[in-house]
């Protein structure tokens, strides 16, 4: 019979084999599912997992979703590791975008060269502001952090919802929820001319190796894996928990926040309702998948990054309904959390015990 | 003025009924040491399986039972995973609300603009007459009762069963319960099982009477606040309703204020209850003796039996 015995340490690696196993799971539920709908499935899963592979602009849209991931997934990661779960990116994205993008839309005709880094700047401040709420919210009045920011990203959609509709829409829209278009000055300039990829990618692929440097390499990362392993531990060695608690929400926030300003600023060029397609929900399954490593989440953001144009390829060209790529992100994620289970435990099969050693 | 009050009173307990639903069968859950985070996606699960079957069958009961069963249903996954595998709690009900929220929008995507017959209130005054005080007693829905009767009998096995008890025990000390010999495991998949069967009973309402017809996305964080209502009642049940009650009433406030236009943009209108259920957190969490009192000993503590 299977039994599960505690291993003494965790197994390094079945903890980077254990995403893979989970993508191939995937993979293969992905096959029944399709099956199930009725779909070529050879086709269809070239068309989800390798389509958006091969060619230019496939790659280049790839990389252009992989950006807003993988900031909020190395952002998310500090929390996750010191227990501090901050689900809300949504929210601290939103807020980026609306607060870094307000600058673009109150200068609508500026040229100025300092327009864009100011907008990113604010876009930081705003994802913070957004993450400061539960964390003032937690160390002050002990408010669960994953309730407070998850509320805080309906309030943020609310927001930008009216602001688009209302004070900030664009006089010259013909009645569109959505702002002016950025002057150029406020639109991070793209690497091709006839592809969307943008500056966005830079940060997006250095913040990971600088996340990986402070995890690894400070004691403030020190702190944090200690934070959250053992805390009583952490506790006696001096981590203060509220200090912990406001530096990973902030981090979290600022790079969300960061994020949702690039994506204003980059992808899109305007503020408009739908500036995420849940980016701040799934940073959450590609910080999971990467395994809170920052260089495990550059990995896992690429991933799932292809899920999401595939998902848009396939509802083209096959008709398939968008929410397959929701579907499949969250399939991801339960087979993840499954297999993490050889990580912690060993697999031993014996056979039971019989009645004579009762 | 009756003319206004008595239909805000009606809608205020329409508006309460998912979330006692949802609400109680959480607060079920975690006192059974198990914090199930995936209350949003269940409630999505029942509601758009709930308005398929009915859409089917043709009857909305039919449909409200099959909401629950689905409920049910994605609830297992969750069970599964971190009872018998012992994955991280927090973790793994986030996955089921971003996998319940998926499923829902893919099943539901050939429903969307359906119509349904949906669950009737019992009593329907004449129309000419106006609403009458009648109707506040009996002019809900079926389902309106069952939810306050199912509240009121959970208040009771939790407090006054043996197996209430026990289900208490297991989420106070797991490892005494297993101790004394009570399957922690089995009352804890039992405790999750029914958390879902009230979700998606709760979601399944939003879509057949609450506003009959599917929406993707449609029960727009009613899990999640829920899940605060729970903290929000301290983990007791009765205070579940109030908490629900309460919450049904934010809702008319805002719908009102809506339509007798304030001014106040619809947006912003709409954030109420968001702003609402941070506020009841920060002022029922700030007392945290009342908290650690209260709350299930081993909410979100891994189990597992060594021998």
């Amino acid at each position: 019979m299977l039994r599960l015995e505690p291993r003494a340490s965790h197994s390094v690696l079945a903890a980077w084999l254990s995403p893979l196993v989970a993508l191939v799971m995937t993979v293969i539920t992905g096959t029944v599912i399709f099956i199930a709908m009725g779909k070529d499935p050879a086709a269809t899963l070239y068309i989800y997992f390798l389509q958006p592979l091969v060619s230019a602009s496939g790659l280049s849209e790839v990389a252009v979703k992989a950006g807003p991931l993988v900031l909020i997934a190395t952002g998310l990661s500090f929390g996750f590791r010191a227990g501090v779960w901050n689900i809300g990116a949504e929210g601290q994205y939103i807020l980026g975008a609306i607060v870094g993008g307000g600058l673009a839309v109150f200068f609508h005709d500026s040229t100025n060269a300092l327009l864009l880094p100011s907008m990113l700047a604010l876009g930081i401040v705003g994802g913070m502001i957004w993450a400061a709420i539960p964390a003032l919210l937690k160390t002050r009045f002990n408010a669960n952090e994953i309730l407070v920011s998850l509320m805080l990203v309906y309030i943020a959609e609310l927001l930008l919802v009216y602001l688009v509709h209302g004070p900030w829409r664009n006089p010259q829209g013909w009645g569109f929820p959505g702002t002016r278009t950025f002057p150029d000055a406020a639109v991070l300039p793209v690497f091709f001319a006839q592809h969307r990829l943008h500056w966005g990618l830079i940060l997006a692929l250095a913040t990971p190796f600088l996340a990986w440097f402070l995890v690894a390499k400070t004691r403030f990362g020190f702190r944090v894996r200690l934070f959250g392993s053992a805390p009583l531990a952490a506790r006696h060695a001096g981590v203060r928990s509220t200090r912990m608690i406001w530096m990973t929400l902030l981090i979290g926030g600022g790079l969300a926040g960061l994020a949702g300003v690039i994506e204003a600023s980059g992808t899109i060029g305007q503020l408009m309702p739908n500036i995420s397609p849940g980016y701040g929900f799934t940073a959450i399954i590609v910080a999971f998948l990467g395994r809170l490593h920052p260089l495990g989440i550059l990995l896992a953001g690429v991933v799932i990054a292809v899920t999401y144009i595939g998902g848009e390829n396939a509802q083209i060209v096959a008709g398939l309904p968008k929410a397959v790529t929701g579907l499949f992100q969250g399939v991801i994620l339960f087979y993840l959390l499954a297999f993490d289970l050889v990580t912690r435990y060993r697999l031993v099969f014996r056979r039971e015990r019989g009645p004579e050693h009762a | 003025m009756l003319d206004l009050i008595i239909p805000s009173m009606m809608t205020m307990m329409t508006a309460a009924t998912p979330l006692i639903f949802a609400a109680t069968g959480e607060l079920v859950c975690e006192k059974s040491g198990v914090l199930n985070l995936g209350v949003e996606g269940m409630m999505l699960v029942g509601a758009v399986f709930g308005f398929i079957g009915a859409t089917v069958t043709g009857d909305a009961y039919v449909g409200f039972l099959i909401g629950g069963f689905s409920g049910i249903m994605a609830s297992l996954i969750f069970a599964v995973l971190t009872l018998l595998l012992v994955s991280n709690q927090v973790a793994t009900g986030l996955a089921l609300t971003i996998f319940g929220t998926g499923l829902s929008a893919l099943v539901g995507a050939d429903y969307v603009g359906e119509t349904i017959d949906r669950i009737r209130p019992l009593y329907v005054p004449n129309a000419a007459d106006g609403p009458n005080v009648i109707q506040l007693f009996l002019g809900h829905d079926p389902v309106v009762y069952l939810g306050v009767l199912v509240l009121l009998a959970c208040a009771g096995f939790l407090s006054r069963s043996r197996w209430g008890m026990i289900l208490r025990a297991v989420g106070d000390s797991d490892v005494s319960a297993h101790a004394i010999g009570y399957p922690v495991i089995r009352i804890r998949f039992a405790a999750v099982a029914f958390g879902g069967l009230m979700a998606g009973l709760g979601g399944a309402y939003l879509s057949l009477a609450y506003t009959p017809l599917w929406a993707e996305n449609m029960s727009a964080g009613r899990g999640w606040i829920a899940l605060a209502l729970v903290v929000f009642a301290s983990w007791r049940p009765i205070r579940v309703l109030f908490g629900a009650v309460l919450f049904g009433g934010i809702t008319i406030v805002q719908l009102n204020a809506q339509a007798i236009g304030l001014g106040i943009p619809g947006a912003v209108m709409s954030m109420l209850p968001y702003l609402a259920t941070i506020v009841v957190l920060v002022l029922i969490s700030s007392n945290a003796t009342r908290i650690r009192l209260n709350a299930p000993a081993c909410l979100a503590q891994p189990f597992r039996p060594e021998r």
